[in-house]
């Protein structure tokens, strides 16, 4: 695996959250826990969709979950960046915490952990706006007005998206032209100019063609020195192609009401998961026998 | 259940015939009905435009371009039409002022803000708005609301007077029928439409360029601005001129609380006139090229409704066209 | 190995300052206007249900003739004009209904996409935001002049008036049948006239009902359209609607409420309270249809 490129642009004037530090490849001991659940269960009104979950993401490191569709893998995503409170009815029992901190305490503000939790979305979402402003948008709310750095954030994250190149020259044209590729890693520019904690992806190559796909997982490897990326994909070659560590969901059928209650049935190195997984529905999973 | 449909006929057993190739007359004739009664829309546009300019060529031919002069004297058969025409523009334009700001509230309200189960009753609201008849408004505006609000108007005239812009647009004099209290009128009558259409237009945002800013940390409002704003500018646009089409034909509220008083002024709380405002009430009293007149009122006003709703139209279309295709 | 710092917990309150407070300004800002909205509804409905109830009754609404505007209220009623307003409102919606829904089934079910059919529905639109007083100025052109005022020629004007808004709503209902449904039909052999009136019109009943209450609704309201076609200067009922100038409550409202004596105002309140009333009822009962009978709508 090649080094990541150094990134010309390193100043920054946005507030970094704490605790960040300067990552080692992954070994075997795990570092520091950046979200840690526990009996994590979401409920749509009275309809229990995800059940007892409770794993722990590690810093610098890339978790993959896994699992069939309906499992509930990107409502857990979701959890993570309090997404899911933009449906009325969604409602989290359990514990998560980020840091630490709980995120669903009564005071945390869903704007702060947004800030600090970023999330690429399965299909490309650019404003209506210029590429600049699309990565600009993140700055700008947050009170960023200087010109210059604004113009360095841009590069800067245009390059960590390996975008750069392919546009410093019409950055003022609209986001809305890119190619598919192009706009997901637009996105991802996007996502990255805040410089939050952690960055979310939930399936993000699932819209795109076999080379756009080898991009992103290009970007995921160069960025996770500085970031801690959790990824929903369906994909179990990717899994196993970018993640350390995998989490597969499956599907908990309730026979009596007919109901489909999505939980965690097994989370462990990806290796492990892959080769070695100790839960049977795991190894149907990955070996392709169901799902 | 098991229909007993006629076949075509057929002809010796085994030659299949195309339904297409022999259609039978009752299903031709239908086409041919239902095919006239959507052509009636059209015949109906071309024969508004003809009977009336037919009815008002009098007016034209004697007044020529004078029509547009300020000279509004029957009695002296002196029919410049020029105070009516001010009239309505100014009229709309204090009811857009209004009603603009207030209808993208609540349509902002009702898209972003409302929960779900609160919707409901809103829209309700809105609903009854609409369905208030116009003479309805225009009885509770010059018996209620007209009186009411001439004292405020005195009040700000008195205070305002003589001050360099503030004094000409509010000072003296003022009524209680006069423009700005059709405007306001129009206001209320034009929200309900500009209010449904900004909905629908705002509703077409796609949730994930939603999702996308609030993944951002971005509050509410800062969303709107990034996500909601640049999408539906244009379809907005095109719900404003609805509106402003509509606040320039409304007729009998207007008549009743504008005061009937022909003259261009600035001072918006005097009494003035407006187009289907003068119609309404000198019709009946009218002949000859009196009445020529009153109908190339009418004329003129249904050439500027009609630009007005074809480009209002013509705009909310593409902006729903570009929504699709993207 | 790693150096770890000491773990604090991040600070997930919300950011204090003017991106708090411009969010919160704004969302006042929106509530402010709904509560615009609320005030000069409520202060109409009020008003007019506080004047008008105390005159409103049975003979009111029934017994004629109309009484000169100086006498007070207690004396006649306004029966003519309520007739007027039934008997015109009903013609014009048996004129227009009918053939709107026709016009209709002919954008959606035989012109689709074609130049001929977009004209005719972007046209449709158009019409709907024609004045109304200019569909009075129409008919009087075309029918008054020839054979005078009557009830039909405001049946006529309010027909032309209705006829694009049902178009426009029987349209958007008929889009709502799903295809399989006329697929169906036809893999029976059925015709598109028989696909169309056994299939397609009743799935979308409900909705083309519930469009057209809200049309004559509206009609019923109108009176520009009625000053210069039924005349409006009679005091008895006239039955006969298609010869002889008519009344209707919208008229009487219009003529009663410039008037400076107090029983002519009260009849105007009167007046208006029944129309509201009659504007109401058809709209509940437009939603009434619409929750009951529309099993396509999503």
């Amino acid at each position: 695996m090649e080094q990541p490129e150094q990134n010309p642009v390193a100043t920054t004037s946005l507030p970094k959250p704490a605790a960040l530090q300067e990552s080692k490849p992954v070994s075997d001991t795990p570092g520091v826990a950046v979200f840690d659940t526990k009996n994590l269960s979401i409920y749509y009104g009275a309809f229990r969709a995800v059940t007892d979950v409770s794993l722990t993401v590690h810093e610098n490191e890339i978790t993959a979950f896994i699992g069939p569709s309906g499992c509930g893998k990107t409502t857990v995503l979701r959890t993570l960046n309090r997404m899911n409170d933009l449906i009325p009815t969604a409602r989290v029992d359990g514990d998560v915490h980020y840091r630490g901190a709980s995120l669903y305490a009564k005071d945390v503000s869903p704007i702060a952990v947004r800030r600090r939790i970023g999330m690429v979305f399965q299909k490309p979402n650019p404003f209506p706006k210029s590429i600049y402003d699309n990565v600009a948008y993140g700055p700008r709310i947050n009170g960023e007005r200087n010109k210059g750095r604004l113009n360095e954030i841009v590069e800067r994250s245009l390059r960590q998206a390996a975008l750069w190149d392919e546009v410093k020259d019409r950055l003022k044209h609209s986001g809305l032209g890119l190619s598919g590729g192009q706009a997901q890693r637009l996105c991802i520019a996007r996502t990255l100019a805040v410089e939050p904690d952690v960055v979310l992806m939930d399936e993000p190559a699932s819209a795109l063609d076999p080379i756009a796909t080898g991009r992103i997982e290009d970007l995921m490897h160069e960025i996770k020195s500085r970031y801690t990326i959790v990824i929903v994909t369906h994909n179990m070659q990717q899994a196993t192609r970018v993640s350390d560590r995998t989490a597969f969901f499956s599907v908990l059928v309730d026979s009596k009401s007919d109901t489909r209650t999505g939980t965690l049935v097994e989370y462990g190195r990806t290796e492990q998961i892959f080769q070695d997984p100790h839960d049977s529905r795991t190894q149907a999973y990955v070996t392709g026998r169901v799902g | 259940m098991s229909t007993v449909v006629k076949a075509d006929p057929v002809g010796p057993a085994g030659s299949a015939r195309l339904l297409s190739e022999r259609r039978p007359l009752g299903d031709r004739g239908f086409q041919v009905l239902t095919l006239a009664c959507g052509l009636l829309v059209l015949v109906i546009l071309v024969l508004i435009a003809v009977s009336t300019t037919q009815q008002s060529t009098s007016w034209f031919s004697a007044e020529g371009l004078k029509i547009f002069t300020n000279n509004w004297n029957p009695a002296a058969n002196q029919f410049g039409a020029l105070a009516f025409i001010y009239g309505t523009i100014i009229t709309a334009i204090i009811a857009l002022v209004i009603a603009v700001p207030v209808s993208l509230g609540v349509a902002l309200l009702l898209t972003e803000v409302v929960p779900y189960r609160w919707a409901r009753p809103i829209v309700t609201v809105i609903d009854l708005l609409a369905v208030v008849p116009s003479v309805v408004w225009g009885l509770w505006g010059i018996l209620v609301f007209a009186p009411w609000i001439q004292h405020i108007y005195a009040s700000i005239g008195s205070g305002v007077n003589g001050i360099p812009v503030l004094g000409s647009l509010f000072g003296p004099p003022t009524s209680g029928a006069s423009f700005f209290t059709a405007g306001i009128i129009l206001a209320f009558m034009i929200t309900p439409i500009v209010t449904s259409l900004s909905r629908e237009v705002i509703a077409t945002v796609p949730a994930i360029d939603k999702e996308g800013a609030y993944a951002l940390g971005a509050t509410r409002l800062e969303m709107i601005r990034g996500a909601v704003w640049p999408h539906s500018q244009g379809g907005v646009v095109g719900a404003v001129l609805l509106g402003l089409g509509r606040a320039m034909g409304e007729t009998i509220a207007v008549a009743l609380v504008i005061g009937s008083s022909p003259v261009i002024t600035s001072h918006l709380f005097a009494p003035g006139y407006n187009m289907p405002a003068v119609i309404a009430n000198q019709f009946g009293e009218a002949s000859g090229e009196f009445r020529a007149a009153l109908m190339g009122i009418g004329v003129l006003l249904f050439v500027f409704t009609i630009i007005i709703n074809v480009i209002a139209r013509w705009i909310v279309e593409r902006s729903a066209r570009r929504k699709r295709g993207a | 190995m790693a150096i770890v710092a000491e773990p604090q917990q991040p600070d997930l309150r919300e950011p204090a300052g003017w991106r708090r407070t411009s969010n919160r300004i704004a969302t006042w800002l929106m509530v402010l206007a709904f509560v615009l909205v609320i005030i000069p509804l409520g202060f109409v409905l009020f008003t007019v249900i506080a004047k008008g109830v105390s005159i409103i009754s049975w003979s009111f609404l029934t017994s004629g003739p109309i009484p000169p505007i100086v006498l007070p209220a207690s004396v006649g009623g306004l029966g003519p004009a309520v007739l007027g307003t039934i008997e015109i409102t009903a013609l014009a919606t048996v004129l227009a209904v009918p053939l709107g829904i026709l016009g209709a089934v002919y954008l959606n079910e035989y012109g689709g996409k074609g130049p001929l059919a977009r004209l005719i529905g972007f046209m449709a639109d158009v019409m709907t935001g024609v004045p109304s007083i200019i569909m009075g100025l129409f008919i009087f052109a075309i029918w008054v002049l020839h054979f005078g005022y009557s009830g039909l020629a405001g049946a006529l004007a309010l027909g032309c008036l209705m006829l694009p808004v049902v178009i426009r709503s029987t349209d958007e209902m008929l889009k709502l049948v799903p295809d399989p449904l006329r697929e169906a039909s036809y893999a029976l052999g059925a015709t598109k006239a028989r696909v169309t009136v056994t299939v397609v019109l009743p799935a979308a009943i409900g909705g083309i009902v519930s469009g057209a209450l809200l049309a004559v609704a509206r009609a019923a309201g109108e009176t520009a359209p009625l000053i210069f076609t039924i005349l409006g200067g009679t005091s008895v009922a006239n039955t006969n609607v298609f010869k002889g100038a008519n009344t209707a409550l919208p008229l009487q409202i219009f003529s009663n409420a410039t008037q400076p004596y107090t029983g002519a105002q009260a009849r105007a309140w009167g007046a208006a309270l029944a129309l509201i009333a009659i504007a109401f009822i058809l709209m509940i009962a437009a939603r009434l249809v619409t929750a009951r009978f529309t099993r396509y709508s999503r």
